[in-house]
């Protein structure tokens, strides 16, 4: 069973004249332990496919359904203890709270799910010790480099039981042997068995996805075939498959 | 492969007879490279011309004279092995020009013809992504050499994306500026309307 699945979702902003398609019938299923890549250009629809298949916005039309759940049939307060539950979000600007350390800023979603103080700290260490930061666990966020503050991004986002990971840009501003690391993270989180989608427009961290789905004016239009067979990669005069 | 410098390689072992040189730099090219007897004979008669090479001309028959290297050749020879590749990267010149012709073609949709690339390039950066994956033989030598590949890829992957804008702009707003880039283009690729 799929992790996540977009059935059919499209999603319109505006009215009448001023009415725009950001995305359109868009069909996608992640499976637990793989990493879908998302490629487009700016306004191609990538980041509004993400908030939908996050839950933070309603599709207009179509169908959003996370381990097994459809969301739209959901109450808010449902759809909200899904999202604490399940989904975890990287952002492009790591979104860390100023005021609080690492281990907290990591061990928060937990507490908002009520789980004690004691036991969201203790599993927020573990998700630290995971991207080898269990040294900077009582650091603040401007204490912290770039790189360490995505870390921090990604172990939140992975804490406790969630199996959805969503990544706008995860590398955003850091440099390619950071962004690599990024990426290496979050796809050792798939090998744990979790599915991940993210959203980039950069082909070398697309490129550690097992499929990159390309878009298009809100449609995706391509995707990369699956990757070639041992058989194939030892005998080079099979026929591409591309 | 270039017959001449490989016949210029093989004379540097020492004197040889023209059937031998062909024997030889048939075996040593295998069915690759199929040569007719005639490219042999012919690269050995212009390397004598050029003063790299110099026969007995005891022989009439080609396949019988005996061949050996001279000083320049040998020098020829030298110069050839240390000069850097052409850099000027053909196959993306390739794609540039597909892609031009196909922005100027009425039934092609040239967008279709860019994602066609786009995806095949980024297959391939995923097979050598797949390679750095397993950091238990963890070999820098091998990741920069992959890294190189990897960036040269995403390199091509840019154009095409500003490719795809750039196209799609002048589509939107042909503006002044973009009917004048055009004809530029066509003057440098040699494509004509």
């Amino acid at each position: 069973m799929s992790m996540l699945e977009l059935r059919s979702v499209s999603k319109r902003y505006g009215q009448g004249a001023n009415e725009v398609d950001a995305i359109s019938d868009i069909d996608l299923a992640v499976e637990r332990g793989s990493l879908v890549a998302i490629m487009g250009p700016s306004g191609s629809g990538k980041s509004t496919l993400l908030t939908i298949a996050g839950s933070l916005e309603e599709p207009t039309t179509g169908e959003v359904v996370i381990d097994g759940a459809r969301v739209s049939g959901m109450s808010r307060n449902d759809k909200a203890r899904l999202r604490r539950r399940s989904v975890g979000y990287v952002f492009q600007d790591f979104n860390l709270l100023a005021g609080l350390t690492a281990v907290e800023n990591v061990s928060l979603p937990l507490e908002l799910d009520g789980v004690s103080m004691k036991k969201a700290r203790a599993q927020g260490m573990v998700a630290l010790e995971g991207l080898g930061l269990a040294d900077r666990a009582e650091s603040f966020p401007d204490q912290l480099s770039g790189g360490e503050r995505q870390r921090v991004a990604i172990a939140r986002a992975v804490v406790g039981e969630r199996s959805l990971l969503l990544a706008d840009e995860p590398s955003g501003a850091l440099d390619s042997v950071n962004g690599e690391a990024v990426m290496r993270m979050i796809l050792s989180a798939c090998h744990g068995g979790v599915a991940a989608v993210v959203v980039t427009h950069d082909a070398k961290l697309a490129s550690w996805a097992d499929r990159v789905v390309f878009l298009r004016d809100g449609r995706a239009v391509d995707e990369t075939l699956p990757p070639p067979s041992p058989e194939e990669l030892l005998n080079p005069d099979a026929p591409n498959p591309a | 492969m270039s017959v001449r410098h490989s016949l210029l390689a093989l004379l540097s072992e020492g004197p040889k007879y023209g059937f031998q040189l062909r024997q030889e730099f048939e075996s040593s090219t295998g069915e690759v490279w199929p040569l007719n007897v005639g490219q042999v004979y012919t690269t050995l008669q212009r390397l004598e011309r050029d003063g790299l090479a110099q026969s007995d001309d005891i022989e009439e028959d080609e396949r019988q004279k005996n061949y050996r290297i001279t000083e320049k050749g040998g020098e020829e020879l030298s110069r050839w092995l240390r000069t850097p590749p052409d850099l000027s990267e053909p196959p993306r010149d390739e794609l540039v020009i597909k892609v031009l012709v196909a922005s100027r073609l009425a039934n092609v949709d040239v967008y279709e013809v860019i994602q066609l690339h786009r995806r095949y390039i980024v297959q391939l950066m995923q097979q050598w992504t797949r390679l750095k994956e397993d950091e238990s033989h963890f070999d820098l030598a091998f990741a920069l050499a992959v890294d190189a590949e990897l960036f040269r890829l995403d390199a091509v992957v840019r154009w095409l994306d500003s490719a795809d804008g750039r196209l799609h702009r002048a589509t939107i707003e042909p503006t002044p500026e973009n009917a004048l880039a055009l004809p530029s283009i066509r003057r440098r690729t040699g494509t004509h309307r």
